[in-house]
């Protein structure tokens, strides 16, 4: 892999800039960020697909959805059967529940929710003007718990906050994914998650884009990497029947591998990270809470 | 077998008259094999197939199969420096610079060039 390609698909060291001790070509890589920062999403998502046709051919691009398993019949096979008879279904019915249930003052998720709430997932993570921040789908919910009398729950328990955001998420099961980035504090937003994924981090100086956009189709031990467009449109997941594992969950897992400790869950660096990412899998078809093998 | 269980007794031997803490000894995988095998030390095998060691699986394939090494590289130093930081070599490389941040001490990555040189 020649240098060039990098550059291509991993605008700038960002962050890592400092651990790294940046040479030539890595001030090379930081100048190609800077003339690549006027670029929007759509056009980060088309650099990156043509990144992938070069590798693998002609992708359909619906196939992406799949992540690795388009590289490996058996476990697509697998995944599959697991649709026909999903071993997680009771956690969705305990989601459905979570999701009905009235707040002290009577009201639910479908009254907080515009359009009780069909299609919205599709447009988060988004940029909250009022808040000044980029808020996730699972914010979205918070926020109707608490201006509804009600604690947050805790993003990463499994248990309320992952079967809530599968039964809600699904109702935007089918419909395309439309992340939008207006210019402006937005953009800013979205330009840091893109740093934050494009950035050597850690003690093993890997990128998220080392493992899913530049060796993505590779295996890591028995694992095959999946490409990053694609990824956000089918959360949580339930592996083998247990989880649901939400988006920043798995984040969190990746930045462990990369021997990162980042902020918390829904922190800036983490919201703005899967604003940048969700852009990615613009116009590909969402289904949340699917099984894997 | 026979061979690493001596290593291990070596470590520990070595690391209480080190005043280490056993706990670190424990964790510690003393022979250039087990290093590289080891997922929270070399884990080369994540990325490498190693042909010619059976317990090597499953392997990644996002590096070349470790083999013919000394063949490939006749200068020893040359592939020390490699596992010691890679993106010395190439700023674009995957493989994590095992050396320059710390993940593997330089007595660590000696043994490992020891070990894949035979290979
Ligand atoms: C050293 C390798 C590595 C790095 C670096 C890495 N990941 Fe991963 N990631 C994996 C592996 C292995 C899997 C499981 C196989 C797969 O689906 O790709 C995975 C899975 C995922 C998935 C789930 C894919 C799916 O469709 O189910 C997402 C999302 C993801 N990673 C995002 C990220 C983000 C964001 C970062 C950076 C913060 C990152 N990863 C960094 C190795 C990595
Ligand atoms: C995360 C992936 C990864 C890991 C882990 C890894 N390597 Fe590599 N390695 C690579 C890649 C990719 C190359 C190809 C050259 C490059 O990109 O720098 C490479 C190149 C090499 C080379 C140069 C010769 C060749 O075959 O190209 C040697 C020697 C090597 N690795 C040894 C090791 C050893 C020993 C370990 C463990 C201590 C290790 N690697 C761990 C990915 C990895």
């Amino acid at each position: 892999m020649s240098s060039r390609r990098q550059s291509d698909i991993e605008p700038g060291a960002g962050r890592a800039g400092l651990f790294l001790g940046v040479g030539l070509i890595g001030a090379g890589l930081c100048l190609g960020a800077l003339a690549a920062q006027a670029l929007p999403p759509g056009q980060d998502q088309a650099r990156m697909l043509a990144h992938f046709t070069q590798r693998f051919g002609e992708i359909p691009l619906a196939d992406y959805v799949y992540g690795s398993l388009m590289f490996d019949p058996e476990a697509m096979a697998r995944h599959d059967a697991m649709l026909d008879f999903p071993p997680h279904a009771s956690l969705l019915d305990a989601g459905e529940r979570l999701w009905t249930r009235p707040f002290r003052d009577g009201k639910t998720y479908a009254d907080c929710l515009p359009d009780a709430g069909l299609g919205l997932a599709r447009s988060y993570p988004r940029y909250d003007l009022a808040q000044g921040r980029v808020i996730t789908f699972e914010d979205a919910l918070n926020d109707c718990r608490t201006r509804h009398g009600e604690t947050p729950y805790d993003l990463l328990d499994s248990q309320t906050m992952g079967v809530l955001s599968a039964h809600a998420r699904g109702l935007s099961d089918g419909m395309k994914m439309d992340i939008r980035v207006p210019d402006g504090p937005a953009m800013m937003a979205y330009l840091d998650g893109r740093r934050t994924f494009h950035a050597r981090l850690g003690q093993h100086n890997y990128a998220c884009a080392s493992c899913h956009v530049l060796h993505a189709g590779d295996r890591l031990g028995a694992q095959i990497l999946s490409p990053a467009p694609g990824q956000a449109t089918h959360w949580p997941v339930f592996p083998a029947g247990q989880g649901p594992v939400t988006l920043q969950a798995q984040y969190l897992a990746c930045f462990q591998r990369m021997g990162h400790v980042p902020d918390g869950p829904g922190s800036a660096m983490l919201n703005n990270l899967e604003y940048y990412h969700s852009a990615l899998s613009n116009g590909l078809p969402m289904r949340a809470a699917v099984p894997r093998p | 077998m026979k061979l690493e269980m001596r290593d291990l007794m070596m470590a520990v031997t070595l690391s209480l008259a080190l005043g280490t803490s056993g706990a670190q000894a424990a964790a510690g995988e003393p022979s250039g094999k087990s290093l590289v095998l080891a997922p929270a030390k070399g884990n080369c095998v994540a990325c490498h197939a190693l042909p010619t060691v059976k317990e090597a699986t499953p392997a990644g394939n996002s590096g070349s199969p470790l083999i013919a090494m000394s063949a490939r590289f006749p200068d020893k130093a040359a592939l020390r420096a490699m596992i010691w930081d890679a993106t010395a070599v190439n700023p674009a490389s995957f493989m994590p610079p095992f050396g320059k941040h710390r993940i593997l001490t330089g007595d660590e990555i000696d043994r490992i060039v020891e070990f894949i040189y035979e290979l």
